[in-house]
This record gives C-alpha cells, structure tokens and sequence, in this order.
C-alpha cells in the first residue's frame, strides 16, 4: 500500500523514477510508471520526474500543541570516558557555535559524569556559553537510563530548540531513548547541518541506503529538533581559554536505587587506536591471505601513526577481531588517510570508508572495485609492496 | 522465558556490484532479505530458548511481502510471527516504528527479553529497538556482543557490548531490550522442518484496529516527527586515480610515499 501517487495521464514512460529510486519500488508497465510495496515515501523520484506526475500526498497535520516558539538555544551533549572529552563532542562544540550564531542564541554543554569539572571549563574553551554540569557517582559510568532521565529533565525545564549528540555508540544508545521519551524527531548519523535561513529550522543531512543516497529532513512540529552526528565530518575548534563561561551545576534526576543497569567492567582494546577517530587507518582484507598476513599491515600502520582496520572477509575467515571490521556491516570511518591492502572492495565496504579524505589502494586485481573510489594506486602483490612502502616511510620521514 | 524478536525487511543488496563506469548500484535482482543484523538477533533469540525453554515470537511492520521475512524466521526455529502491516502504519519514521512495535509487543503480553538487530542497513539508524525500551520503560542494553549470564530466577542479565573504546560488562535487571552486533553468533539456516512448519503456520496480520489503546495521531507519516525533504545524490568522490606504475616494487612504493606524504597527512 505505497504512498506514492502516480498521475497515469501525465506519465511519459521515461523510467527517470526508476533510475531513482533506492528500493527498486517503480518499474514500467504499458510504459507507464508503477510503484510496489518496496515504497516507503522517501521522495527520492518525485524530483526525478521530469512531467511532476508523481505525487507524495501530504498525509501531515500542522501541529501546534506546544508552543514552539518557546524554545530555544542550541545544546550539545558531551561525551567523556575515563575523564576524557570525546573527540566527536569537540567537533559538535565547534558546529554548535556556529548554528547557535546564526540562530543567534547562546550554546550549551551538557556534562553528565563524575568528577569531571574540567570538562566543563573545556567547553567552555570550545565554544560553549553555558554549561549544565551534573556530577553523581551514579553517572561515573555512561548507562541509558540516569543520563537520558536527567537529559530528559532538563529538557523539559529549560526548552532547547536544537540538541546535538555524537553518532557513537552511547551517543546513538542515549539520543534513542531520549527522543523516544520526548516525541521528538531524532536524525542519525548526520554529516551535514545548517540552518533554514526562511523559517530558521535545522537542516540535517545523512547518507542513507549504504552511502548511495543524502536524505535532508527536517523536524518541522516538534522540540528540540535532534540529531547525533558522524565523527571527523566537522572541524575541530582551537580551544580558547579566555572564553568566559557560566557553569550551573545540576542534580541527577534518577536515584541510585531506581537504577537497572551498571557498568562492572570495561576492557579497552590494547595497542590500536581507537577507529572512529583515527586520522590515518590501514586496513587488510582477504589478500592478506590470513592472521600471519596482518603483520605486515600493522607494521606500516606503527610507521604512519595508524589504526589497522579489516574488510569483512578477513573477520569472517577468523583472521582479526569484529572491532576491527570496516564496511556496512562493521565500523563507518573517515580518515584522513585510508591505505587498503588486499581489499576488493565490495559495496559493503566501501559504505564503510568511501568519504576517506585520500584512499590508496593496493591490490592484485588491477579490475578490483576498490580502485573505483581509490586516489592513488598500485597493481601487485600487498606482501611486496607495503613492506616497501613501510621501508620508504622509514627512510623519508626518519631519515 | 518469553523472547520477542524484532526484524525488518530490508533491499538485499548482499550480490548487487558497482558499475565502475558510473560509480552506481547495479540494481538488476535485488531482492528482499531480513536485516543482516536481525539474523544475529533471531539466532541469540533461539539460542536462549534451547538453554533456558520458552517461546520465540518475531514480529515486523512492513508492507505486505514482509510477511515473507517472518517465515524465512519461522524456517530458522521461530515459534510464532506476527506481521504489522497497515495504510496507517506506511511512512512512518524511527520514532512511529518504535511507537508500533511497542504497542504490539504490550498487546502480545509478558516476555523477558526482546532482541532488536543493532540497526537496518538501509536506515542505519540504530533508534528503533532504544525507541522501543523507552517506550515499555524497560532496560535497553545495545550493541551486544556475547550475552554472558542470565539468571531467570534472580531475573538479571550480565552482557558484554562493544564500544569505540572496547567492551563493556554490564548488568542489567530484566525484562530488558538487546540489540545484538555482529559477532555474537553465526546465524543458523533453515531446516526442512521448520520450513515445512512455517508454510502451514498462519501468520496474524495486525493493523491499526489490532492495537487497542495506540494513539492513531502518533502512526504512519503524520505520526512522525521528521520529514524528508530532500535526497540527492553523495558528493562525488573529486580527483580521479592515479595508478603508479613503474619496473620495481621499490620505485613505485618510493612514488607513492612521495605522493602520500605531499598530502600533508602524516
């Protein structure tokens, strides 16, 4: 029962909103256009039509339960672990400012932890105006439901228009629950934001369908509008220490007995960088040919300053850890540096790296689809080649 | 132990290749599959059914043909389906698909754990199954990597998820929501018995009118939050590539670092 509504007397057969749709959901039949159930109303083939025959009706009732207006101020949740600012909530200070500038409103940090009062001052440094600090023993460790019940909170008492989290794993887990409990709208994963300059709403794009689609959306008749970002799309801000700030310290809204889950223990991964921030990443896939193979990749990975990432046939085979998996069923990162080994380069994966500022890639296959996205290249054998390359970086940049 | 398993019906894009001269999708016999994700949910889901007795229902909102997913569930084991399908339900966003699933999951009655895929390879969003904890006010506990204990007398869970930094052991108290990553198991396949089942089992389809006490303001399209407004086409990648090419390894892995390095990267 799709939504899409086809004008049979002003199609032309053209097939323009096959071509574009994602799902497959149009075909031609009698050499007109036609829509199955695969349709979920995204729109895609409504701009590819060159006759406007096809039609999303607009099934949306103006909603003004609340008053909008009423809200204000755009909000950034920090995420810290082990005392530490997470990257990714850097990033989201520096687009905050400037969406708070345009909006002309002030920026705000949300600091939930323990004993972190530093982190507070840093926002601060990065951008923020004001800064909630929350300090508990009960929220020393990110768990859902203390962080998003006093996120909830002050939500409700202090109205932000806009609320803006990083698209990790606790900042997705969090943002879910929280949009969830507000009926709000949440955007995942976004990659780019900017402000409506007629009506002043949040534009939010994300990639969607592996990397083959941007969906901009909009969150027209609820507050605050949501969305978690995807790391390293923004710049970093420079911190600046001067910058004045007010800090307000709040109390947890959840009770240590009403909590459900705790954190026992964690166990960091050892000697890799963390992926989702790595600036530089070599990855090895099936050519590596197995866990032996992997040596020479981390080798070149230590020389660089490195994360050594892996394509999904090598994790699949046993050769190196899930946390290591790079693609559409792994980790989606974006270096500054993606160095391939021995990686095809099926679709899957490339969802997984194609926004890599530089991408070289190194394969026997000289018809690999890896090189279809890949910058700089070299046909051959990865068991010569990166230990060569690993050589060359040794002498150019060690003397 | 009652175990609900959430699934989605996504394009299965597992055989569909690249064409490198225009950089696209070929999109020639994609066919439809069960969200990778979710078959690492189905699977736990009837992993803990062997340990521990009980029940394993899997339900989906989708259009009509999503009924198949939920026999292809049924062949791997499943108990029961339920299929959500309705006009009413049609567009809906993460928020409204969560909104659904938790009112059809309060109108099948108790259970103890619900699994979730840790999110749909064609949305990505990751919202649905903390939408859902959040709105049964159960424990969610994502992106699962092993479940290491459960104690149905105590009713607690003890799991390992894994996050940027490694992983993490926590503890929850059940009934609680899971969402399952990849390595938590390798999905089994379909048996000639259960998919003799499967073809003769009735699957109940539930609409709007099906869920008594659902706000139907908050459903489909007009019950969503978030609107899409636009879609275009990825950036396309700048620059074209430039193979290296010379008579030694040497040579060309030297041309390269130079060329790496003239990024000002390292």
């Amino acid at each position: 029962m799709p939504l899409l509504e086809i004008d049979k007397e002003k199609c032309i057969g053209c097939g323009g909103c096959i071509e574009a749709c994602p799902l497959s959901a149009l075909s031609l039949v009698d050499d007109l256009a036609v829509v199955n159930d695969k349709c979920i109303a995204c729109g895609a083939c409504l701009l590819a039509c060159p006759v406007h025959a096809l039609n999303l009706p607009d099934a949306r009732p103006q909603k003004s339960s609340e008053n909008l207006a009423s809200y204000s101020g755009v909000w950034v949740w920090i995420e810290q672990f082990n005392s530490r600012i997470g990257g990714i909530s850097v990033e989201m200070l520096g687009e905050g400012r400037k969406l708070a500038d345009r909006r002309k409103v002030a920026l705000t940090a949300c600091v939930l932890g323990h004993k972190v009062e530093h982190i507070a001052k840093e926002a601060i440094s990065f951008g923020a105006d004001r800064v909630f600090w929350v300090d508990d023993e009960s929220l020393a460790a990110c768990t859902t439901a203390p962080y998003a019940v006093t996120l909830i909170s002050l939500i409700r008492e202090y109205k932000p228009e806009i609320l803006l989290m990083g698209a990790s794993a606790r900042g997705r887990d969090l943002a879910g629950s929280v949009a969830s409990v507000l009926y709000t709208g949440l955007t995942a994963d976004c990659t780019g934001l900017d402000i409506d300059p007629e009506n002043g709403l949040l534009l939010q794009t994300r990639p969607a369908f592996g990397g083959n689609i941007m969906a901009t959306i909009i969150c027209p008749d609820h507050r605050p509008q949501m969305a978690t970002v995807r790391h390293r799309v923004f710049e970093l801000p420079v911190a600046d220490s001067s910058r004045q700030g007010q800090v307000i310290s709040i109390k947890a809204a959840m009770k240590a007995e009403q909590i459900t889950a705790h954190v026992v223990d964690s166990i960091l991964e050892k000697d890799e960088v963390n992926l989702a921030d790595a600036r530089i990443i070599v990855a090895g896939g099936r050519g590596v040919g197995g866990p032996s193979g992997f040596a020479v990749i981390s080798k070149l990975a230590e020389v660089i300053g490195g994360a050594v990432g892996s394509s999904r046939g090598a994790v699949d085979a046993g050769w190196i850890s899930y946390a290591h998996q790079i693609g559409q069923t792994g980790r989606t990162v974006r270096p500054d540096l993606y160095i391939a080994c021995g990686i095809s380069g099926q679709i899957q994966h490339l969802a997984g790296m194609k926004t890599s500022k530089v991408i070289v890639a190194i394969n026997k296959n000289p018809d690999a689809p890896i090189f279809t996205v890949a910058d700089y290249g070299i046909v051959g054998d990865l068991f010569q080649i990166v230990p060569a390359l690993t050589e060359q970086f040794n002498k150019k940049r060690h003397g | 132990m009652n175990i609900i398993v959430c699934i989605k019906q996504v394009p299965g894009i597992a055989d569909v290749k690249i064409n490198p001269e225009t950089n696209t999708l070929i999109r020639e016999g994609v066919s439809s599959i069960i969200n990778p994700f979710d078959m690492y949910a189905i699977e736990e889901g009837l992993r803990l059914k062997e340990k521990f007795g009980g029940k394993v229902t899997v339900i989906s909102l989708g259009p009509p043909q999503s009924i198949n997913a939920l026999r292809e569930a049924l062949g791997m084991g499943a108990d029961e389906a339920i299929q959500l399908s309705d006009r009413a339900f049609a567009g809906s966003d993460s928020w409204a698909t969560a909104y659904t699933l938790a009112w059809a999951i309060k109108k099948l009655g108790e259970f103890n754990i619900i699994l979730c895929g840790k999110q749909a390879i064609d949305g990505d969003t990751g919202q649905v199954g903390p939408g859902i904890a959040s709105q049964l006010g159960i424990t969610q506990l994502t992106y699962v990597f092993k479940i290491i204990k459960i104690e149905p007398g105590a009713g607690t869970i003890k799991v390992e998820r894994l996050l940027e930094e490694g992983r993490e052991i926590v503890e929850a108290r059940l009934p609680a929501l899971l969402t399952v990553v990849k390595d938590i198991n390798q999905p089994r396949a379909a048996t000639l018995f259960h998919i003799r089942r499967a073809a003769q089992l009735q699957i109940p389809t539930w609409t709007a009118a099906d869920l008594p006490g659902v706000e139907l303001s908050k459903l489909g399209l007009s019950g969503s939050p978030t609107q899409v407004i636009r879609i275009s086409s990825p950036p396309k990648r700048e620059g074209v590539l430039n193979l290296i090419k010379t008579d030694s390894v040497e040579q060309s892995a030297a041309i390269l670092a130079d060329k790496i390095i003239a990024e000002k990267i390292l």
